[in-house]
């Protein structure tokens, strides 16, 4: 078993599992809260994937989206919390 | 010997990004969800792009995978602040077997202002000089 292997048939299928444990959190989540935690998590879950994909394709030009999309997740956190603390919550 | 280096790194990392997968399914509450992402996610994509980096072992992907990690590592406790303070502010309880609650009366609903201890301590002080 080389590396590609154990890569393909161990790790992926890992991660894979988790972002659909992710996913029933995302739906499921009882407040708005959870669902940015989720959303966040996912974006992280696919930065490993992008790394484990970058060494199966042998491609390290993956890396580069790995950095926006960290960029965005955190983003995306600061949005949410910024408008959800000024939002009425009569609206 | 690189090879074991990256059945290692990528194991661990794996199995931590799991973990935090399972922990924001099955915690009771919010901030305890958010404490578990912000720990456990983060320590295992920092292994995951680790492992990634010991594969290549060129100077280019060397340097984006450190670029990524040190960002995570600053923005993950920022994000994790910011979205628990709204959470706190929005008015969701604590899991009712939580103990302790230390900001509970500190914040001013109105203005977002932390009361803070200084403050605390010189009203006391006053009180004293009263009494």
């Amino acid at each position: 078993m080389n590396v590609h292997d154990f890569l393909y048939y161990i790790i992926l299928p890992i991660l894979s599992i988790s972002s659909l444990l992710v996913f029933v959190r995302f739906f499921q989540g009882p407040s708005i809260v959870d669902r940015v935690v989720a959303l966040d998590l996912l974006i992280t879950i696919g930065i490993g994937i992008i790394a484990i994909y970058s060494i199966l394709s042998n491609k390290p030009t993956f890396l580069d989206i790995s950095l926006v999309l960290a960029l965005i997740a955190f983003l995306g956190t600061v949005a949410f919390a910024y408008y959800l603390e000024k939002r009425n919550k009569d609206d | 010997m690189t090879d074991i280096l990256v059945y290692i790194t990528s194991g661990l990392g794996a199995i931590f990004v799991l973990l935090a997968a399972i922990g924001t399914l099955r915690m009771p509450d919010q901030y305890l969800r958010i404490s578990v992402n912000t720990k456990a996610a983060t320590l295992g994509v920092g292994l995951l792009l680790t492992a990634s980096a010991l594969f290549f072992l060129e100077t280019s992907v060397t340097t984006r995978v450190i670029a990524v990690i040190i960002f995570i590592f600053i923005t993950a406790p920022v994000g994790a602040h910011l979205i628990g303070r709204t959470s706190y502010f929005i008015g969701n309880a604590l899991w009712g077997k939580s103990v302790t609650d230390d900001l509970k009366d500190k914040y001013n609903k109105i203005t977002h202002e932390l009361k803070s201890h200084k403050e605390e301590k010189e009203h006391e002080d006053e009180n004293d000089t009263k009494s």
